[in-house]
């Protein structure tokens, strides 16, 4: 059976590819959109955690043993944990200055990363295993779809919902949507915001860590496998709307789809297409599709 | 002169609850308060009053911490809050209600209500205080900032009694208000007054004011330049109202 003169088989596989990258953007560009919401800071190093969850998995299993569930549990906290220390020690100097700063302090340490990284470990990328229970394939008839490829959707879509819940419907997430808001008067209930800024930058971090985790399998793991993906996250985050929560996981996930569909039909176009949605958005709703207008 | 660091201040009536001492405030470079000095007593109720841009709500921003730049001293039942962190000042007992009303858009009405953590024992509970406020009961899933403006000053007002703060600083809640909202919230104060809470309030609706207030202190500048009890008040009204421009 072909759609538009293109094998079923084709258009479910690229389908399903275009669904596990719109995981990854999902996953990404939410921590990015809680990230920018709380500390109005551009995480330019945000595709770098990614890595670095993606090598803590690899060093903690090569080095310390541990199998990949291990990994994806422990490998965001660790991450979470640099990620704090990072912002305790520099990002917050720099918050209500020019938000340039914050983008070329996080962009600095991109360039550490990485580079440290490649000195390390070399450009070429590190093969990692997918578990063993998650090996194989599944003939669902109309597609052969791999499990791996599968767990990572339910994965990425849980590890989504479960944070929109905790910042929609938890007690520390009003606190935290507080914080955004209006940080001043939120001080002055007595609600401690340097620490919640703080675990906003761990929590976000975590997420680009486990996003990575999660990739280690599919992708070799590599310096630059970030920046690969977080040019693609911000112009997903810019539709979205800036700081949007439900705007980032949705349009993170859709984009994933138009880009695999974009490359059944014309392959060439899929790696531009995100963009060309982006000027479109812009041009047609600045705010971004689940942006609020400042009133 | 009583001493303001005694053990149990606030169980003593003539130990100010709050004693703000040669309080400076910048923004930036402007420098608006230039030292002003204000005593509250446990329960009284003290009003600001003063020109617009006189300082009165950096005053109280300023005992919260929340403006950029402060120095002088500011002792909350005896504490010394200058130096803390603006987080750490409410957990003192003191509670603020902000000019704007501080109502916030991305949280429900119940969230707005259930925001403030307790700072101590003898905050009311939501029911509690949707029982003093009860057209919020109806309206607690929508957001905030959709109840109508006296929705929202009742929401401002009744969201910081469940700190257990005992010392209020209400910034202008008659703002804007109809006058039949500002009858209700005036039965609120005096209440509240009742109840023994001690509140520091800036208003510029200076009839309003004299229903509720037991002391005031005009400020000029960022300076305290006068202060009157009731009596004073009543018999310099005049002359007061010519210096407040009203």
């Amino acid at each position: 059976m072909d759609i538009f003169g293109v094998p079923i088989q084709a258009m479910m596989g690229q389908l399903m590819l275009g669904i596990v990258n719109g995981s990854f953007y999902a996953v990404l560009s939410l921590g990015l959109a809680i990230i920018f919401g709380v500390l109005k800071i551009v995480n330019f190093a945000h595709g770098a955690f990614f890595m670095l969850g993606a090598f803590v998995a690899f060093l903690s299993g090569r080095y310390l043993g541990l199998d990949y569930w291990a990994a994806l549990f422990l490998a965001p906290l660790i991450v979470a944990c640099i990620g704090m220390a990072f912002e305790y020690l520099f990002l917050r100097r720099l918050y209500g200055l020019d938000p340039i700063y914050g983008l070329l302090l996080t962009f600095s340490l991109v360039l550490v990363l990485e580079g440290g990284f490649r000195v390390a470990f070399g450009s070429s990328g590190q093969p990692y295993p997918t578990p063993e229970a998650l090996r194989g394939t599944i003939n669902l008839g109309f597609m052969i779809l791999p499990i791996y490829r599968a767990f990572v959707v339910v994965a990425a879509v849980t590890m989504c919902l479960a944070t929109w819940y905790m910042i929609e419907r938890t007690r520390l997430g009003s606190s935290l949507r507080a914080a955004t808001e209006r940080p001043d008067l939120t001080q002055a209930f007595g609600i401690n915001v340097p620490l919640l800024v703080t675990l906003t930058y761990g929590g976000g971090v975590g997420l680009a860590a486990f996003a990575g985790v999660l990739a280690a399998p599919i992708f070799h793991v590599n310096p630059s496998m970030g920046s690969n993906l977080v040019i693609i996250i911000f112009a997903v985050v810019v539709i979205g709307g800036l700081g949007s929560i439900v705007g980032a996981i949705v349009t993170g996930l859709a984009l994933g789809i138009v880009e695999g569909f974009t490359r059944v039909f014309y392959s060439e176009f899929s790696s531009t297409v995100v963009f060309l949605v982006m000027v479109a958005v812009l041009l047609l709703r600045p705010a971004g599709l689940f942006g609020r207008t400042e009133g | 002169m009583p001493d303001p660091a005694g053990a149990t201040p606030a169980t003593d009536p003539g130990s100010p609850m709050l004693a703000i001492r040669g309080l400076q405030a910048w923004y930036g470079e402007s420098h608006v308060l230039h030292g002003v000095d204000v005593d509250v007593r446990p329960g009284e109720v003290v009003t600001l009053l003063g020109r617009n841009g006189a300082g009165k709500s950096t005053t109280l921003k300023a005992v919260m911490g929340i403006v950029p730049r402060r120095s002088g001293s500011i002792r909350i039942e005896g504490r010394e809050t200058i130096r803390m962190r603006p987080y750490r000042i409410s957990r003192c007992g003191v509670a603020f209600c902000p000019e704007d009303r501080g109502i916030y858009a991305t949280l429900s009405v119940l969230e707005n209500l259930e925001l403030p953590p307790r700072v101590r024992s003898g905050g009311l509970g939501t029911d509690a205080i949707l029982d003093l406020f009860p057209n919020l009961r109806e309206r607690l899933r929508s957001a905030g900032t959709k109840l109508s403006g006296g929705e929202q000053q009742m929401l401002a007002i009744g969201r910081i009694l469940r700190t257990g703060a005992r010392l209020l600083l209400l910034d202008e809640p008659t703002e804007g208000l109809a006058p039949s909202i500002i009858h209700q919230i005036g039965n609120t104060i005096h209440r509240l007054k009742e109840q023994g809470y001690t509140i520091l309030l800036v208003e510029q609706n200076v009839r309003f004011a004299m229903t509720v207030a037991d002391r005031y202190f005009v400020l000029d500048q960022g300076q305290v330049v006068a202060t009157h009890d009731r009596l004073s008040f009543e018999r310099n009204f005049d002359s007061l109202m010519a210096r407040l421009g009203v």
